[in-house]
């Protein structure tokens, strides 16, 4: 018995770095259309370390989840962002205000700060994903850190994505996850926010004839 | 199902005015409609509210529990005789106010008449929420509505730009207001977490924090009702908003706020000091002649009413000091009598201010002109109007035999018995300030004489006024009811008194009533009949006597000789009206003597003028000592947080993302 638990937290532990290897993958990534795959990825090792979950626990409503995910973060979004990009046709490569190498570094920094933090409340739990709880942290931090870096409006929207991502493993490895009707609103909210920031996407372009969010300055109140 | 009890009443009269408001929804741009059918039955409604007022006077408390409100904390309703008095002013009051703007509002005045229907009608049943609200949470909710409704109806004209300006200010001063009265029942429930007042009546808080509430409540309640130096917003709202909510504003809401204050000193806070009294004294007197002075140099007639209404609360609030010193010495009889003036005040004041601000109406409406010095004469062309301003005037003035000769009598009576107070100083100085209470009252008459005769008396000023009409149908029995009003409370005071003594007896402990059912009802002596006493039916029935004397010894010794001329021309033919004594040149004695409280911008032209001109603009000292450094202030600090602001969006995340951080380090078990 104990030994299926240990390989399923195991596996658990393998998805849970997967997604932490792809935040960096993403946070390196200077290609919109890469970027957006490495997303739906994330998506898809969030949606199986779930599954692992809910197998080993026996937690039904972590299927609905897990499916939810594989539905909405994998397959939806992704397509929505890559119809997006087609139609604003904006392949170009990434700019980042900070070098890649510096932001990797960084990156590296904040995930140490990560385990750091969450090693306290990870010895209180006593779920089998609660060595996860740091990485998810983790996670969250380096999409912010994306958000931070990138200067363009779709990457910036994948680091707001991924960093859904994070807090959604967070959930799902600190308590199983959270009641079913606030992971629905959650992905909900996702999704409604996704569909206005295309939509601001347009409205940007129609502004600045770019999509680089560094021409919002302008905006400012003087 | 039991029978209704008056609270069930009085709430589904709340609920009735809010579907009327509604009602008018149906049809937002139907001025028929809700003109003559709803703002009748808003009437009929108000008529209902004032007599189950009036009828549960005396009756012991009721409570009632909404179902409405949030989870675990629904709406507590209260009442009982304090709130009777009061929702017998509001409920009264609007009756007049209601007819009268059944005439008033036309077609094409800024917002759909539906939408104005629904403002008014909110407003109305949130003044009578606020009276019945038994928990903080009720209270500020009902609170908010009423000045967030009265802000729309401020603001009903919102095309000009001074008028927004005028509700942007009230609505700022009414919020500073509400975080005031927030934090004053915050302090209140002393931590408990109980937001009832009947929690906060079980608190015994320590004279430190219960100081604390009483001036915020002070503040909080004083912005609404414009105590000096947060009236500003006043003379601005009043002049802006549409007659019948000036009317409203000035008559009723201004209530509400003297309702809160004695609700929270004399009901909620269990202890007492005497120098509460004194604060709310200084501040009173300060608010009266400041009030009554500025209202002797207007030239706009709304402004000057607005002014009037801060000098009458300044009264007011100064008989609210004088039952808390009385009070706090255990003198009941003497808060007794001075708690009656202050009631007997904000009835009257209800009664003959709105009558005014309607006149003001029928007045705009026919004109077309608000400044003094264009009209003139009008008696001629208006007279409904005319003698009906003319009652509000008397009562404004504080002549006998109309209301408010009463009430103010009641509070000088109450400042005669001041040299009884035990303490050194207190029985030296508070008869001084009855004297400044004697100067106020006399300088509002001056201010009434102003306003009344450059109006109505004397030669119509511009040709134009010859075409002016006198009061649809409406609007005379609008005005004429609130006319009756102010007279049946000068001439029934004692049975009036009697009445609203539920109030005082609640407060207090003690009342006027037993004193006053030994006399008869024509008579009103508070102390004895040998002190002081006032009969005002006998004082009626003599002037009226009197005048008729006169009049027939005129007609009979001087038969075939009286001789009539143009009105106020010093019987020379040469006088065009434009040479008439004018509202500037009316007030120009009151601007000498009392220069230093006015900020004053004179041009007078000089004998090398191409093209001379006259003016003169009096502007509110308040607005540079207090105001105007504020806002610089207010300015320079958020100039310095722009620097936050670079308008990158990067920045923005990097201060959340540092912020998270920081959190993250700084709260790490």
């Amino acid at each position: 018995m104990s030994a299926t638990i240990s390989f399923s937290a195991q596996l658990i532990n393998l998805f849970a770095a997967l997604i932490l290897l792809l935040a960096f993958a993403m946070l390196a990534q200077r290609r919109v259309m890469q970027l957006i795959n490495l997303f739906a990825y994330q998506g898809l090792a969030l949606c199986l370390s779930t599954l692992v979950v809910a197998v080993s626990t026996g937690q039904t409503h972590l299927y609905w989840s897990a499916g939810l995910t594989l539905l909405l973060k994998a397959l939806l979004l992704p397509w929505i962002l890559h119809r997006l990009v087609r139609r604003l046709q904006v392949k170009w490569d990434v700019e980042s205000l900070i070098n890649i190498p510096t932001t990797m570094l960084v990156g590296i920094g904040l995930v140490i700060v990560a385990f750091n933090v969450a090693h306290p409340i990870s010895e209180l739990s006593s779920t089998i994903t609660r060595g996860t709880l740091a990485i998810a942290l983790a996670v969250v931090m380096l999409a912010f850190l994306m958000m931070i870096t990138r200067t363009k409006a779709i990457p910036q929207v994948v680091g707001f994505l991924a960093m859904e991502n994070g807090l959604f493993l967070a959930a799902t490895s600190a308590t199983y996850g959270m009641p079913m009707v606030v992971e629905l609103g959650i992905a909900l909210d996702v999704l409604v926010g996704a569909i206005i920031l295309g939509v601001f996407f347009f409205q940007i372009r129609e502004q600045f004839d770019s999509l680089d969010i560094r021409h919002m300055e302008r905006l400012k109140d003087n | 199902m039991s029978t209704l009890l008056p609270i069930d009443i009085l709430l589904i009269a709340a609920c009735a005015w809010l579907a009327i408001g509604l009602a008018g929804l149906v049809a937002p741009g139907n001025t028929r409609f809700i003109a003559k059918t709803l703002f009748p039955l808003g009437a009929l409604v108000g008529m209902l509210v004032g007599l189950v007022a009036l009828g549960f006077l005396g009756e012991s408390p009721e409570t009632a529990v909404l179902v409405v409100g949030l989870p675990d904390l629904p709406f507590h309703l209260r009442l009982d005789n304090l709130t009777a008095v009061f929702a017998m002013l509001l409920g009264f009051t609007s009756v007049g106010i209601s007819i009268y703007a059944a005439g008033y509002f036309r077609q094409g005045q800024g917002s759909a008449p539906g939408v104005l229907g629904l403002e008014y009608h909110v407003f109305l049943a949130s003044m009578l929420l606020v009276l019945l609200a038994d928990d903080a949470y009720a209270f500020m909710v009902a609170w908010e509505s009423m000045a967030l409704s009265s802000f729309l109806l401020v603001t009903t004209d919102h095309r000009h730009e001074e008028i927004r300006r005028a509700g942007f200010l009230y609505l700022l001063i009414a919020h500073v207001g509400a975080i005031a009265i927030l934090l004053s029942f915050g302090v209140m429930t002393s931590g408990s977490g109980d937001y009832t007042f009947a929690g906060m009546r079980a608190q015994h808080l320590s004279p430190f924090w219960a100081s604390a509430a009483y001036l915020l409540a002070l503040v909080g309640f004083g912005a609404k009702a414009g105590l000096v130096p947060i009236h500003v917003w006043l003379p601005e709202a009043h002049p802006a908003a549409p007659s019948p909510v000036s009317a409203m504003m000035s008559g009723v809401m201004l209530k509400t706020a003297i309702y809160g204050l004695l609700r929270v000193s004399f009901d909620l806070l269990g202890s007492d000091l005497w120098w509460w009294g004194v604060v709310a004294l200084a501040v009173g007197l300060v608010t009266a002649l400041f009030g009554v002075l500025y209202s002797t140099v207007q030239n706009d007639m709304k402004r000057l009413l607005a002014y009037s209404s801060i000098e009458n609360i300044g009264l007011i609030v100064v008989g609210i000091g004088l039952t808390l010193i009385f009070h706090a010495y255990r003198m009941e009889a003497l808060a007794a009598l001075a708690m009656t003036a202050v009631l007997y005040h904000c009835l009257a004041h209800a009664g003959f201010k709105s009558l005014l601000f309607l006149c003001t109406g029928s007045v705009l409406h026919a004109t077309k002109e608000r400044s003094l010095g264009k009209l003139g004469g009008l008696i001629h062309r208006m007279p409904w109007v005319a003698w009906l301003a003319l009652a509000g005037v008397i009562a404004s003035a504080g002549l006998p035999p109309l209301s408010g000769f009463v009430s103010e009598w009641l509070l000088l009576q109450s400042f005669l018995f001041s040299p009884g107070l035990p303490h050194p100083w207190l029985n030296m100085v508070v008869p001084v300030a009855a004297a400044l209470v004697a100067l106020v009252a006399a300088l509002a008459g001056f201010a009434m004489v102003k306003f009344f005769g450059i109006i109505f008396l004397g030669q119509m000023r511009e040709p134009a006024l010859k075409d002016a009409h006198d009061a649809g149908t409406w609007e005379k029995v609008g005005l004429s009811w609130l006319a009756l009003l102010t007279l049946l409370l000068g001439i029934l005071p004692s049975t009036v008194i009697s009445r609203i003594d539920a109030a005082t007896h609640q407060l207090l402990g003690v009342g006027l009533a037993d004193k006053l059912n030994e006399q008869g009802w024509w008579m009103l002596a508070p102390i004895s009949p040998e002190r002081a006493s006032y009969e005002p039916l006998i004082f009626l029935v003599t002037i009226a006597a009197t005048l008729l004397l006169g009049r027939w010894l005129v007609r009979r010794l001087y038969h075939g000789r009286v001789r009539r001329t143009a009105a106020w021309d010093c019987g020379y033919w040469f006088q065009g009206p434009r040479a008439q004594d004018t509202a500037e040149g009316f007030s120009q004695p009151i601007r000498r003597i009392f220069d230093v409280m006015f900020r004053l911008e004179m041009h007078l032209p000089t004998a090398r003028d191409s093209k001379p001109y006259y003016s003169v603009k009096v502007e509110d000292h308040f607005w540079y000592w207090l105001y105007l450094p504020l806002a610089r202030l207010v300015s320079a600090v958020s100039g310095l947080v722009t620097a936050v602001q670079g308008g990158r969006i990067a920045v923005y995340l990097l201060y959340s993302f540092l912020t998270l951080l920081g959190l993250l380090l700084v709260a790490r078990p």
